[in-house]
């Protein structure tokens, strides 16, 4: 087989474009995950898909559509939880991670002959992506490009939420689209990564484009890039090794933060 | 039409559930005004000043800014410079672009020559034009101030509020910023609110100072609000460390 002949292989082909959509959705949302500090919302929503995706197979619906609203759900539930109480937000996000859980295991146990399925969705399987997985895909980027509407306002209320809202940015109507659009995401790369990886998606490109940039915009610009490289990379990697393609792309992912490392200017006091 | 008065409160409170931030403050400021709001920690200086803003919803009273509610007036001729704390220090930002979030009340993706000469401009009144491109990270809280301060500028504002902008600045750095804000005030004839613990700068810059405890205390001139008998209902024993000193004001949410 020739270098570029994998090309021609038409799950490869869906992977190829699965994996870029994702690295870019994940690397735009991933800014604003890493600066508020929600690094470990990717975490609790991956959770929140593992408790869908139980009820799904228990139910013997796709399991997909059925994590949707329900990880979408939780992250309305953790937004409100965040907005509404005293409570910070990696305690409301621990709470709903762990209820989503549980209620996987709930579920799975309720269904008994859940191995092979649920296996396949804790660690992912880029290489059996369907086309219909792939619409879903394109609707989340068509999704995430509309969004791009409201970076200005995110980025603003990301900087200094105070001087968004004097300035009228709905800074709470934002949150909650943005935690649902992160949901939403969570979701649609599941399948590609699984749920044990899905956050790291979310975190590195954004953190590996954070330590060489000094605004906003250009983080944007190259954490996307980094999302949208690192799962070519990965995903060709994985397939002449014959690895787990989820995890050779965050391995990827990992190694650009590596080697990006060293260019990170020293944290200021 | 007369320019409706610039900032008007009254008989307004604020509550955070069942604490009561603050309380029967009213007051009424014309245009081209210094007021200096003054009290301990706690007391609800910076409550009013979000509640101004309106950031916080009133649980009793009426404030009015520019003849509008709260919240509702003219957002382009309000200058806000914030505690210093409210901002990420770690968010990829250069110092002219923080300045344009002024002009556009947004972040901006990119920023336009135009915008560029604007916030230059507005850098360079308040002496900081070199630092432009620096990294918000790595400013000075003295840098740093002026950067807010530019910012509220570049809105040409009727009203600038300041919450606590001294903090973190050394006393030669505070005596500067102080001057620059008479001379800003001069020259666009804009009113200042500032929050501050500091009853030396509020009876040497202020025009009127409100004294609050929870409660207005007093309003009025420096000299008639800073007396022995009104600084001891505020805060209590004359003499005790907070009375020169209650630095920061805690902030009740």
């Amino acid at each position: 087989m020739t270098t570029f002949e994998f090309f021609s292989l038409p799950f490869m082909q869906r992977a190829l474009i699965a994996g870029v959509l994702l690295g870019f959705i994940g690397g735009l949302y991933g800014v604003f995950v890493v600066q508020r500090r929600l690094s470990f919302l990717g975490d609790g929503l991956a959770h929140a898909a593992f408790g869908g995706v139980a009820l799904g197979l228990l139910l013997h619906n796709d399991p997909l559509w059925t994590a949707l609203p329900f990880t979408v759900a939780v992250a309305i539930g953790i937004t409100w939880v965040k907005r509404r109480t005293r409570l910070s937000s990696d305690t409301a996000i621990g709470i709903f991670f762990s209820v989503s859980a549980a209620l996987g295991v709930l579920f799975l146990a309720m269904k008994r002959d859940y191995s092979v399925d649920a296996f396949s969705y804790l660690f992912g399987s880029i290489l059996s992506v369907t086309r219909e997985d792939l619409w879903l895909a394109f609707g989340m980027f068509g999704l995430s490009l509309l969004s791009l509407v409201r970076w200005k306002a995110w980025a603003y209320a990301t900087f200094d939420r105070d001087l968004a809202l004097a300035d009228g940015i709905p800074t709470d109507r934002d949150d909650y689209l943005l935690s649902i659009l992160i949901a939403v995401t969570v979701v649609v790369a599941v399948k590609v990564v699984g749920i044990i990886l899905v956050a790291a998606f979310l975190v590195i490109p954004a953190a590996a484009a954070r330590m060489v940039t000094h605004r906003f915009s250009s983080m944007t610009i190259l954490s996307c890039a980094i999302g949208v490289s690192t799962s070519i990379v990965g995903l060709v990697l994985s397939y002449y090794a014959d690895l787990p393609s989820g995890a050779v792309i965050i391995l990827a992912q990992a190694a650009t933060f590596g080697a990006l490392l060293p260019f990170s200017g020293r944290k200021s006091a | 039409m007369s320019e409706p008065t610039l900032l008007q409160a009254r008989g307004v409170e604020i509550r955070y559930g069942a604490l009561v931030a603050v309380s029967e403050v009213t007051f009424q400021l014309e245009s081209g005004s210094f007021l200096a709001v003054v009290g301990p920690n706690g007391s609800g200086k910076s409550s009013l000043v979000r509640a101004i803003l309106g950031l916080v919803p009133l649980t009793q009273g009426k404030i009015d800014v520019l003849g509008k509610p709260a919240g509702h007036g003219p957002a382009e001729r309000i200058g806000y410079v914030p505690q210093f704390k409210t901002f990420d220090r770690h968010y990829p930002a250069l110092a002219i672009e923080v300045v344009a979030t002024g002009l556009h009340r947004s972040w901006a993706w990119r920023l336009t020559v135009e915008d560029r000469a604007l916030c230059m401009a507005a850098l360079e009144r308040v002496d900081v034009g070199a630092i432009a491109e620096r990294p918000v990270g790595e400013l000075s809280g003295g840098q740093l101030q002026r950067v807010y301060l530019a910012r509220a500028l570049i809105r040409k504002p009727s009203l600038i509020l300041l919450d606590e902008p001294a903090t973190g600045v050394d006393y030669v750095g505070q005596a500067d910023f102080y001057a620059l804000l008479h001379d800003v005030q001069k020259e666009l004839g804009t009113t200042l609110v500032m929050v501050t613990h500091d009853l030396e700068v509020a009876s040497h810059h202020a025009s009127e100072v409100l004294l609050l405890n929870r409660k207005q205390i007093a309003f009025g001139t420096p000299t008639s609000v800073l007396s022995q008998s009104m600084l001891g209902e505020a805060f209590g024993h004359i003499g005790h460390d907070h009375d020169t000193h209650p630095d920061g004001e805690h902030h009740t949410e």
